[in-house]
């Protein structure tokens, strides 16, 4: 394993710290331009966290450790999947230990954490909070493994790295198979990081929310934590969704660091253009209400096993 | 008899010790300091020798030998091969914790007197541990019986209840109907010979449709064991029956005697399976995977939703040997081994995280009385070891990395990857969507834990008396350690643990999996295939980075923690009924489920002034394949009770009559 490997590996997950706030930042001020709102800065969501680094931890009586240490778990296990989703390069080390059904584990736990966490207060809000973020990841997480399954099966590998590069390489085809997981991957990638239509992130009218619902009892450096971890999950996925549907523009392999160097504007320019489309679903589309989730992710597990069957009948 | 240095007499040794620990017990039955301090921990150190031998004579040759005991003509062999010993370890390692935790769990005036639950137990761990070294279909039965009869005492320890009275009866009636269609499978695989010995079974050839018939009844009969659907209605009813060391002894260890039997009969006695067989196993445990995980989200009784948890795990598993034997049956060795490591690791897992799982809600049950989810909560500030073992279990069980459940069901998936290449249309298309049921499983079954594990140990005590709850003792403590501890190990050295169950594969069908003996962290079942992972450097970076973040948060913001009353939403009078209870964290799944479901519901009307909400959930093969078949057996029991007159002229007739026509046949 090369120098300029570690570097990739080194930067990506420096690149994924860093500019995750921004890209929320920027969805944010998209939708907020699209609804003919004036928007908030860019930089609205490092404020936020900065404010809450500096403010006093205030915790529930009853709560229990597990409650203290979940911030730290879920932004843990957020930072690892960076670590192994090929953002800037596909060359990363640490892609031996970890393939993209690890990488589904990883999102796994940090949802375990975080509802059980959502559990451990022991309010009315909390426990539905939990409730329904298991509800919707049941369906996502078997989802998004046939998503990574059809791409596994196109590139004959399971780890993401290799499956990226596998596809960026080969002439640019259109795949009816993932053409279907295309459509599957976005409905998973709103589901699961609590967008509309299956949930509002700005919303705090009790009923209808999910993932704020478990954050109530969280305030100060674990908010902070958990908020900079749903930002790096929204991250994450979008580098999900380029890795398997547009690779080119990533160094590929062991190219050297000029090809690291081109791979940085090429990531800010798919991050900007993927920002657009998502406030964009976000504002055409209305939110459900919760008894229909289910039949959204189960639409989109739906669409990701066509994309199976379509590749094992058609080959491609 | 064997040589007396060699493993196989010391395996033999070992399970004369755990019946002579069950006999002493009625030296003083009703002493509970004798049983508890003495026996049962004595019976875990026999289990440790016997992983201990079982696991050195892994890579060893295959021992054979004839016990004098027996009937006339019919001595009973025994054999240590490497499949015996892989599951003589499961059996062995996993008793360890449970009996560690028993000698401290039994109390004064449970049911069944102390000792002789101590002879019980280990009754049935011993036979166990014969059903695995048998090496004739007599023997096996013997102890195949043995052990449903043993089990069947202990489930039924607190006769004095009613449902647990008929739930052993049901256990009873399923395990007979069950050993029957072993008994006709043994009896097709003697091939004409009338030998049994599995030897001579090994050696008949069976024509095509035989050894159908074979395999279908051995399915048959260990899937009644396995809880496989629709033979799965006892599981439930009867694991939570039991006190919890034995449920934990029945669905950690027990259950895996099926996986055993069926590994046994189709690639040991049968030999070498037609590859569309699998399609049974696995079209079945795929059925019961989704089935048992969606029913154990709905449960209501800790132990009960345990139990379903098991049904879903045995899905899985006999998925796995479905996938093993079609690979096989194509000749793609390599993956079959991968399937077969899979099954035979989840096995190990499950063994030990199930039996963790089960010892912690006993040990919730003994500090609170409960096993309804609806009045417990809160527990982790009362119990914190038990609390926070038990996590580990619930961890593992839901397949996280880079705990022990995900490596099983990660090589699980990889097999279900490549099995597009199986050269058979229309089924290479339908088996990699088998991989979409595996993993709504698992995903499910993360939801079943959460629920499970916050419900009970998170949360608010939704009773009054919890706060009397007590954390368990120290041998209680020392069992769900020992527990925990091994499904970290398994979960953290896949290699190790892979390369011994290699041996077995290799006996079975002559292939080991690649990765064993490759690396000693990094797992690469298929080398030419680019796959890998590595649980230590997992762990390693997560812990990492998790350790980085809180010393940098630590030492940047130093502000104090204050604690404060949680945030009630401006209504005061905020109290634990208003937690989720846990018919309400099953709502999604009734409500996206609902055909799986014969549901019953009492909704109050907006104008109740005492509001009650009351839902029963049961089990559609009920009234869909058991009362059916329960009538006609009634019928046909009352259709020939006039038979029975009561009176003793008739009985004679019947004699003479007999007599005659036997006569009659004779000459």
């Amino acid at each position: 394993v090369s120098a300029t490997a570690w570097l990739t590996q080194f930067l990506e997950v420096l690149a994924a710290l860093a500019l995750a706030p921004l890209f929320l930042g920027w969805v944010n001020a998209c939708r907020a331009w699209l609804q003919n709102r004036r928007a908030p800065s860019l930089l609205l969501p490092y404020h936020g966290i900065r404010k809450l680094f500096h403010k006093d931890a205030v915790i529930a009586t009853n709560a229990s450790p597990l409650f203290r240490m979940a911030p730290y778990v879920v932004f843990g296990a957020m930072v690892a999947a960076a670590a192994v989703i090929p953002s800037m390069g596909t060359g990363l080390p640490f892609r031996s230990a970890a393939d993209a059904i690890a990488l589904v584990g990883l999102l796994a736990i940090a949802r375990v954490f975080m509802s059980l966490a959502a559990m451990d207060i022991g309010t009315a809000f909390g426990t539905l909070g939990a409730r329904r973020e298991m509800m919707v990841g049941f369906l996502a997480e078997p989802a998004l493994l046939m998503i990574i399954f059809v791409a596994s099966l196109i590139s004959a590998t399971t780890a993401l790295p290799l499956i990226s590069e596998r596809l960026a390489v080969q002439a640019p085809a259109l795949y009816p198979s993932l053409a279907f997981t295309a459509v599957a991957f976005t409905m998973v990638l709103l589901a699961e990081n609590a967008r509309i239509p299956v949930d509002n992130p700005a919303t705090h009218l009790e009923l209808t929310m999910i993932h704020e619902a478990m954050l109530l009892e969280y305030s100060a450096r674990h908010l902070a934590l958990m908020e900079w971890a749903a930002a790096l999950k929204l991250f994450n996925y979008a580098c999900i969704g380029f890795a398997l549907f547009v690779p080119w523009g990533a160094s590929l392999g062991e190219a050297g660091v000029l090809a690291l160097a081109v791979s940085i504007p090429a990531l800010g320019a798919k991050l900007a253009i993927a920002g657009v489309w998502l406030a964009l679903l976000e504002t055409v589309s209305a939110k459900l209400r919760v008894f229909r989730a289910p039949e959204f992710m189960a639409t989109a597990f739906m669409f990701a096993v066509l994309g199976l069957l379509v590749h094992l009948l058609l080959g491609a | 008899m064997p040589p007396v240095d060699s493993p196989l007499a010391a395996c033999l040794a070992l399970l004369a010790g755990w019946a002579l620990v069950g006999v002493a017990g009625l030296l003083r039955p009703a002493s509970i300091t004798f049983v508890g301090r003495v026996l049962f921990p004595l019976g875990a150190v026999l289990g440790l020798g016997l992983a201990i031998v079982a696991l050195s004579a892994l890579g060893g040759p295959v021992e054979r030998a004839t016990l004098a005991v027996g009937l006339p003509d019919l001595p009973m062999h025994v054999r240590l091969d490497p499949l015996s010993c892989v599951f003589l370890a499961l059996l062995g390692g996993a008793s360890v914790g449970v009996s560690l935790f028993a000698s401290g769990y039994f109390r004064k005036g449970e049911g069944t007197a102390p000792g002789l639950m101590g002879l019980q137990y280990h009754l049935f761990l011993a036979s166990m541990g014969f059903v695995l070294l048998a090496d004739d279909a007599y023997a096996f039965m013997v102890a195949w019986e043995t052990m449903a009869l043993t089990s069947y005492f202990l489930v039924t320890t607190q006769h004095g209840i009613p449902e647990i009275r008929s739930a052993g009866f049901l256990y009873l009636l399923m395990a007979h109907l069950g050993a029957i269609a072993i008994l006709l499978s043994f009896g097709i695989l003697q091939g004409g010979t009338w030998l049994f010995s599995f030897d001579a079974m090994r050696a008949s050839t069976l024509t095509t449709p035989w050894a159908t018939a074979a395999f279908v009844l051995a399915l048959v009969g260990f899937g009644a064991k396995a809880g496989l659907v629709p033979l799965h209605v006892w599981l439930p009813e009867a694991h939570p029956a039991a006190p919890s060391p034995v449920s934990a002894l029945m669905s950690g260890i027990m259950l895996k005697t099926a996986i055993y039997g069926v590994l046994r009969v189709t690639f040991d006695l049968i030999g070498d399976p037609l590859w569309w067989w699998g399609l049974i196993p696995l079209g079945l445990g795929l059925a019961t995977a989704v089935f048992g995980v969606v029913f154990a989200a709905v449960q209501t009784d800790m132990k009960r939703l345990l139990a379903y948890s098991s049904v879903e795990n045995m899905g899985v598993l006999f998925t796995g040997i479905g996938l093993a034997i079609v690979f096989h049956g194509v000749g793609m060795n390599e993956l079959a081994a991968l399937a077969l490591v899979a099954v035979l690791y989840h096995s190990l897992n499950h063994a030990f995280m199930k039996s963790l799982l089960f010892l912690g809600t006993g040990a919730v049950l003994h500090a609170t009385g409960e096993r309804n989810l609806g009045r417990l909560g809160g527990l982790i500030h009362r119990m914190p070891w038990v609390g926070w073992l038990t996590l580990v279990g619930v961890l593992a069980i839901a397949g996280l990395p880079p705990l022990n459940g995900f490596v099983s069901e990660w090589l699980l998936l990889q097999a279900f990857l490549f099995s597009h290449e199986v050269p058979k249309p229309f089924v290479n298309m339908l088996l990699p969507l088998g991989a979409a049921v595996v993993a709504l499983a698992a995903a499910l079954a993360g939801y079943v834990m959460v629920k499970f594990f916050g419900i009970v140990f998170l949360g608010q005590p939704r009773e009054p008396s919890l706060a009397q709850a007590h954390d368990a003792g120290g041998f209680e403590k020392a069992g769900l350690a020992w527990l925990a501890g091994g499904c970290v190990l398994l979960g953290l050295l896949p290699n190790q643990v892979i390369a011994a169950l290699g041996t077995a594969t290799t006996q079975l069908i002559d292939v080991a999996p690649a990765s064993a003996g490759q690396s000693w962290w990094l797992l690469t079942p298929l080398p030419e295939r680019a796959v890998s992972y590595a649980p230590l450097v997992l762990l390693a970076v997560i812990a990492g980075v998790i350790a980085a973040t809180f010393l940098t948060v630590r030492l940047v913001y130093r502000r104090p923690v204050r604690r404060a009353p949680p945030w009630d939403c401006g209504f005061a009078r905020l109290d634990p009924r208003m937690q989720d209870t846990a018919e309400g964290f099953g709502q999604p799944i009734r409500h996206i489920f609902g055909t799986f479901f014969e549901m019953e519901r009492e909704l109050p009307s907006p104008l109740d002034a005492a509001p009650r909400y009351r839902v029963v959930v049961g089990d559609r093969f009920w009234k869909a394949l058991y009362a059916p078949i329960a009538a006609l057996v009634q019928r046909a029991a009352n259709s020939v009770a006039w038979l029975q007159q009561g009176r003793i002229s008739v009985y004679l007739t019947y004699s003479f009559i007999t007599l005659v026509v036997l006569l009659a046949v004779m000459l």
